[in-house]
């Protein structure tokens, strides 16, 4: 070219990845989980579109959350119902949620040359009844906790569990201690105000709120089922119950 | 001794010190054949630029100019940008254009391999999108990606379809959605229109809708045409339109002073 445009070899290296924005969230509490997230998805500085789900029923008693490249996500969360599904028709009952914490550990290694670019949080009702949470960083590494928060607001959030979960830097009432369980309706408070917060002061957190509630078999849903814009997801009425509660968030 | 069996009765390379004899800092450099071997598409050459979509009343509209750009030259002022597939799909697409054709033909074969089949059933656009997103996405994790964004488009079962797919394989669905150019200058336009008022839209406004946004597009896009097509989906099904023209002015350039050529 006259320009000399091609003189030297013009480089541009294919980037495989993008970030797609959003928050996660998830609590576990004694016999129930909360698993939250955003619908906004991102690029950028522009909103792709405002609802687009980031949280997702495995089975009966397990709930996954996906934040980070929406691609990767989406594929990796197909890939783990369809083991979930070869599992049930192997063994005719749906994986443990310790069980399938493990299995995403395991698809995410197995990437671990060319990642997932996704932080998984999965929540349910483990085999003993009891809330749990386990959060996965992109190439497999994870631990079960009370409660986790993932993606572009974490930094906001995950302060904000520390002090309201797990009591940091609070100081309980004289000759009392602090509570290892919160009930419901105080989880969910955290959880709404959390991402309406989140929404406030990063750009990519907003549109609508999902949250997700696992309830283990013969205990209280604690008067959810009466909350406005709820929907009952439980396939049997003997087994866990599993609700989706829906919320809006400031879109702009 | 050489502990890799791999390299076992091939002929000794004494440029790659298979007895570690250097420090790892030191070692001298093995040239790899295949570091420059493979070479893929890795940028767009003949491109597309807007395609614009949005969700009306009785089903999807779609508009894309007929522009393909070599760069900054405006190389073919005679392409059509919006492909039908099968009887209730329609696709639009920016960038590569000859990406683009691939995947049309690849479209295509599909459509016929269907057909063949003679079972009564044929792909929609939600089948159509799933597909497409599986090959974007197959081809950037080779990292030898097809260089578009497309929309798929379609009415099917009394149902509307609008989604998009990229080179990355990143996907989405909306009331309006637009890519390229478009996504900065048309969506707000388009979402102030087509939100929430999507079962009141008729087709007479979305096509004036459409009209509006593509002037505003080729008023401020350096690389698009005044030249544009559009796509209706619905319960009649597949129609893609006639090139219609943009009227535009630009008297007000005259007016313009403060920057330009003109000395006062």
């Amino acid at each position: 070219m006259p320009d000399g445009s091609f003189a030297h070899p013009q480089q541009r290296q294919f980037n495989p990845y993008t970030d797609n924005g959003g928050t996660i969230l998830a609590i576990a509490g004694a016999d129930f989980t909360v698993i939250a997230g955003d619908t906004r998805q991102s690029e950028g500085y522009s909103i792709q579109t405002r609802y687009a789900p980031k949280v997702f029923r495995l089975t009966d008693r397990a709930v996954l959350a996906v934040n980070g490249f929406a691609a990767d996500g989406n594929m990796f969360v197909k890939k783990v119902k369809q083991r979930l599904e070869w599992y049930r028709h192997a063994h005719a009952k749906d994986m443990p949620l310790h069980a399938i914490a493990r299995l995403i550990q395991t698809m995410l290694y197995a990437q671990r040359f060319f990642p997932y670019y996704v932080y998984n949080i999965l929540g349910g009702i483990e085999e003993d009844g009891s809330g749990a949470v386990y959060s996965f960083d992109p190439v497999g590494s994870y631990e079960r906790e009370a409660c986790r928060a993932a993606g572009a607001a974490q930094s906001l959030v995950q302060p904000f569990l520390d002090n309201q979960i797990y009591f940091k830097n609070q100081k309980a009432a004289a000759g009392q201690s602090h509570p290892a369980h919160l009930p419901l309706s105080d989880v969910l408070a955290i959880v709404i105000d959390s991402f309406t917060s989140a929404t406030e002061r990063h750009i990519e957190v907003g549109d609508g709120l999902e949250i997700y509630v696992v309830v283990a078999k013969g205990r209280s849903p604690q008067g959810l089922e009466t909350m406005r814009n709820v929907q009952e997801l439980s396939t049997r009425p003997d087994g866990d119950r599993m609700f989706i509660l829906r919320r809006e968030l400031k879109k702009d | 001794m050489d502990h890799f069996p791999t390299n076992w009765g091939r002929p000794r390379n004494d440029a790659a010190d298979p007895y570690g004899t250097y420090p790892i800092h030191q070692r001298p450099a093995t040239k790899d054949t295949f570091a420059e071997g493979v070479q893929r598409t890795q940028q767009p050459i003949v491109t597309g630029t807007s395609v614009l979509a949005i969700q009306y009343k009785d089903g999807i509209m779609m508009a894309a100019d007929n522009l393909a750009s070599y760069g900054s030259l405006a190389r073919f002022k005679d392409i059509q940008r919006l492909h039908k597939v099968g009887t209730s799909t329609v696709i639009g697409a920016s960038g590569d254009m000859s990406d683009f054709q691939a995947i049309q033909t690849l479209l295509d074969e599909v459509v016929t391999d269907e057909f063949t089949h003679g079972d009564g059933h044929d792909l929609g656009p939600a089948e159509v999108h799933e597909y497409l997103s599986r090959v974007m996405y197959s081809r950037r994790s080779k990292i030898n990606p097809l260089w578009n964004s497309i929309l798929v488009g379609g009415f099917r079962d009394g149902k509307r379809f609008l989604a998009y797919v990229d080179l990355l394989g990143t996907t989405y669905s909306a009331p309006s959605i637009a890519t390229g150019y478009g996504a900065y200058i048309a969506i707000p336009l388009l979402r102030a229109a087509v939100d929430g008022r999507v079962d009141e839209l008729t087709e007479e406004n979305a096509r004036a809708l459409l009209h509006d946004c593509m002037r505003v597009l080729f008023y401020r896009d350096a690389r698009s045409l005044d030249k544009y097509q559009i796509a209706t989906v619905n319960a009649s099904g597949v129609h893609i339109s006639d090139q219609i023209h943009l009227d535009t002015s630009w008297s007000f350039a005259e007016g313009i002073r403060g920057y330009g050529a003109q000395t006062q």
